[in-house]
């Protein structure tokens, strides 16, 4: 890089704090919010310092609920969250790199074919054809349950293209000695091809898994059940139109406990999410 | 492309793609299959009968007066967003991309609230801008400023313009990151050697070479502002007040929800994949891909 | 142990281009054979027909006495070595060479065996813990003619296996393969593109040409006699002069050629001196170029004669008796150096 000035880098620096501050106060304030009394918040009272009901709050969260209603405790919905989050992302990763080693590996009637009716996928997410949608997962009998909740989210064409992109710079010289070593199609793929694949599956698995847990609309159309209930929707059902009712200190713990899993994931695997994602994206 | 060297199977094949094919056609060709059939068709009140009426579901969704708000609504707010989050974070990511101390830091302080769900960015948001007890309402209130976004479909609209931003920013940091250090440090030093002060060096060379990522990520943002936003209008003002938020996807949730005009519905998810098929072309179209299909 | 037949072998791609025209040929038993040829002559392709990974479009691939056109690669009983080497870049060194003996259900001892066995012949026994990646690209070569010989396999191929190292270790590795084929006694087939190479190597060699063979034979036989003007260019560095008769002339031998006939000389068969042997051949030059390649130099010369005006000519001469840039000389060849070939760039019977 060129120059360096005595007092260049002052700047810079100041933007950062600035830009910190900025994506981490609503954060801040919110753990704040959850060590605090209800009544002293709802007044508009509130101290920009933590309190000192942290443990009675997220106890109260994770166990028993709001008062107010008959909610699930918030246990219950980080455990649907983490089984919808865990079968989209294992689930895509596998139905994908199956479909991927075929479409590179294999030579059959309709290969383009099928590879252009993944392909087209890419383009449309699920919340333009909801309904249509929601319909059939109700024909097939699958509201209120996991594969309701996970399949048609599984269906997209983003992992099988980055799996076929890396399937295509794999040297073919690599299959052939595996041939000459008398390795035949499947045990190519699982002695060779996925080892190699780890690294890609695991980016994946990162953006995959950030994408599972943070779904909201189709959750909030399939599940009906308060025990089927994801994170996400529980949140929002606890914000009730009149402030009064609302139990800030429960919803702001909830929030935190919402955003912990994803952003834990991004914050210790960042090499892993910053690769899943330009690739994915790419 | 294609590979030279494959395996010999039939069945094989067959067998490892059939799961994503049935998938991908139960859940993704057949409903959309059925919402452009719907869209031509007129549903009585009741469902006991259906005509196919053609285009006429497009006809009267065109000509909609809260449609049509809402389509105007939806880009401007996709303008707002992408202009804003953009600008912010290309900003900040000049400033990363400097030899400064502490700049992996940085990065992991600037990106993790990609991982936060649009829900909870609303509910965030909600809590601080609350005009009864958020903190930033008070000190707005304190200025003298009449803040109600219950009530002001204006403030309303800033309300998740401001949330979504918020957003957006790791993203778009992120990706601008690692456009500009892409960018060979020799580039930069041939302009330095060239007499081209730093500010001139940015804009004459930096944003030049920066601009397939800043093409992109328009397109991302846009995309973006369609459909994540979805979960912020929802927790936050829920299209309201007085549909001053009802964006074409939130449109689309209410309407469905009400029930109703299932044809009209159907319309609109058709709209809605035209829209995202041509952002998809002209990002395919400009934007120059590594991958070759 | 077992010898390589290749009867009226022939290649047609999909779209119709014949890559291979009609190959027969046969590799006794632990002879170490090289096809060699400039690139897109085919050779490779014969050589992943002999492995099994192109398809054979008619004519019989025969080794040890068994027709193997409709056999697998696995089952053929081949180990080949490929010019990127196809290490697994996840295995070990040591799985690498394991991993075709897993496949085929050893015994873990004879495994174990075969591993070290190889390991110690190619002295990379203390690298066996490590990764591809963390290896040179003599010890990866090394690795990949270990992955071929713990296979004990009837047939070793080879496919252009040095052309990733740098020269003096494709020097080192070109004397280690020879030495390691002679000690196993395995049939080899190599494919390369160097002619000192194949040379070096082969008992028996195999000039290709346009995905047909030009001549096959012991090396020094086809240096000494090149049945076509294409293996006298092709073989030979410097390469051989080559020039219409009718510029060599007048001569008495020259005249009595069919038209169109060519006339070779190899730059080390030519003379520095005025006076040509009977019935032999005299060209007067002026030097063009010179390089001194230390005990002898080449002399690149254009011919001055009426007859040949304007022939390029490279003549090898000792460094002492290397002439002056510019200057004017001559040089000779007796006959029995000259070869000669007919207008289809067959060889005339001596």
């Amino acid at each position: 890089m060129v120059e360096r000035r005595r007092f260049g880098n002052l700047i810079p620096h100041l933007i950062l704090w600035v830009g910190i501050a900025l994506v981490a106060f609503p954060v801040y304030l919110a753990f704040v919010a959850s060590t605090q009394d209800n009544a002293a918040i709802a007044n508009g009272q509130m101290s920009l310092l933590p309190g000192d009901l942290f443990f009675e709050t997220y106890y109260k969260t994770l166990f028993v609920g709001t008062s107010g209603s008959t909610r699930e405790p918030v246990g219950t919905m980080l455990f649907n969250s983490f089984v919808m989050a865990m079968a989209i992302a294992v689930g895509k990763i596998a139905i994908s790199i199956l479909s991927a080693y075929a479409i590179v590996y294999f030579r059959f009637r309709f290969r383009m074919a099928v590879f252009w009716l993944i392909f087209i996928t890419l383009m449309l997410p699920v919340e333009v054809r909801i309904y249509p949608t929601y319909k059939i997962a109700a024909d097939l009998n699958l509201l209120d349950s996991y594969s309701g909740l996970t399949l048609p989210l599984i269906a997209s064409a983003t992992a099988t293209l980055l799996f076929r992109q890396f399937f295509m710079t794999v040297p073919d010289e690599l299959l052939e000695a595996s041939r000459i070593d008398g390795a035949g199609p499947v045990r190519f793929f699982k002695d060779t091809l996925l080892p190699l694949s780890r690294t890609n599956i695991a980016a994946l698995f990162v953006i995959l898994f950030i994408y599972g847990w943070n779904q909201y609309l189709w959750p909030l159309l399939i599940t009906t059940r308060d025990d089927m209930q994801t994170i996400q929707i529980g949140i929002r059902k606890m914000i009730t139109t009149s402030d009064a009712l609302t139990e800030w200190p429960v919803v702001m713990a909830t929030a935190v406990l919402a955003m912990l899993p994803p952003v834990a994931v991004v914050v210790v695997m960042q090499k892993l999410f910053v690769r899943g994602l330009v690739e994915t994206e790419k | 492309m294609q590979k030279q060297a494959v395996f010999q199977s039939r069945l094989l094949p067959l067998l490892l793609i059939a799961p994503q094919v049935a998938i991908v056609l139960v859940f993704f060709y057949w409903p959309a299959a059925q919402a452009v059939w719907q869209s031509f068709l007129l549903q009585d009140a009741f469902g006991l009968s259906t005509t196919f009426i053609w285009f006429e579901n497009y006809q009267d969704l065109l000509r909609d007066p809260d449609y049509f708000n809402s389509v105007v609504r939806t880009f401007v707010f996709s303008a707002a967003i992408a202009v804003c989050s953009l600008s912010l974070a290309l900003l900040f990511a000049v400033m990363a991309d400097k030899p400064l101390r502490g700049a992996t830091a940085y990065r992991t302080l600037m990106i993790w609230p990609y991982a936060v769900a649009p829900p909870v960015v609303g509910v965030l948001w909600v809590f601080m801008l609350n005009p009864s007890l958020g903190v930033l309402a008070q000190g707005l209130r304190n200025l003298g400023f009449d803040w109600n976004p219950l009530l002001d479909g204006n403030q309303a609209a800033a309300l998740v313009i401001l949330a979504s931003v918020w957003k957006q920013i790791s993203y778009n940091f992120l990706f601008f990151l690692a456009g500009l250090q892409a960018i060979p440090s020799s580039v930069i030093e041939a302009a330095a050697i060239d007499g081209a002060r730093p500010v001139r060096r940015f804009w004459t060379i930096v944003f030049p070479l920066l601009s397939p990522t800043i093409f992109f990520l328009i397109v991302i943002n846009v995309v973006y502002a369609f459909f994540d936003t979805f979960g912020i209008i929802d927790t936050m003002t829920r299209g309201g007040p007085a549909k001053a938020t009802e964006t074409l996807v939130y449109k689309v949730y209410l309407d469905g929800l009400l029930g109703g005009n299932l044809g009209g519905s159907a319309a609109q998810s058709v709209i809605l994949m035209a829209i995202v098929i041509a952002l998809t072309a002209i990002q395919f179209r400009f934007v120059e891909r590594k991958v070759t299909y | 142990m077992a010898d390589v037949t290749l009867r009226d072998v022939r290649k047609t791609y999909a779209g119709g281009v014949e890559a291979i025209k009609g190959v027969s040929l046969k590799v006794a038993d632990g002879a170490f054979c090289v096809l060699v040829g400039p690139s897109g002559c085919g050779k490779s392709t014969l050589l992943r027909m002999i492995a099994g990974l192109e398809t054979v479009t008619s004519g019989e691939v025969d080794i040890g006495g068994r027709v193997v056109n409709a056999v697998e690669p696995a089952a053929r009983d081949i180990a080949m070595v490929f010019q990127n080497y196809a290490l697994y870049p996840h295995m070990s060194v040591y799985n690498n060479m394991a991993y075709g003996l897993r496949n085929r259900g050893l015994a873990r001892a004879e495994i174990e065996a075969r591993v070290h066995e190889a390991a110690q012949i190619l002295e990379i026994e203390a690298l066996l813990a490590r990764k591809p990646k963390q290896l040179s690209g003599g010890q990866r070569q090394r690795v990949a003619m270990g992955r071929a010989i713990v296979r004990h396999p009837k047939v070793f191929l080879f496919d252009e296996p040095l052309s990733n190292l740098d020269a003096k270790l494709r020097i080192a590795m070109r004397v280690e393969i020879r030495k390691l084929q002679r000690r196993l006694k395995t049939t080899a087939v190599y494919v390369t593109h160097d002619q000192l190479e194949a040379m070096t190597l082969a008992d028996l060699l195999v000039v290709m040409n346009g995905g047909e063979v030009e001549q096959i034979g012991a090396p020094l036989e086809v240096y000494q006699k090149p049945a076509t003007t294409f293996v006298a260019a092709f073989i030979g560095a410097p390469p051989m002069n080559l020039m219409p008769a009718a510029h060599a002339g007048p001569n008495g031998w020259a005249d009595s050629l069919p038209p169109g006939a060519v006339v070779g000389v190899r730059p080390e068969d030519l003379m520095l001196g005025q006076d040509a042997p009977a019935g032999g051949l005299r060209l007067p030059l002026t030097v063009e170029a010179v390089e001194h390649i230390g005990a002898e130099s080449f002399v690149y010369g254009k011919v001055s004669s009426k007859a040949a005006a304007g022939d390029d000519v490279i003549v090898r001469v000792a460094a002492d008796a290397t002439p002056a840039l510019g200057t004017s000389v001559a040089v000779t060849a007796s006959r029995d150096k000259l070869h000669l070939f007919g207008a289809d760039g067959r060889r005339l019977a001596d």
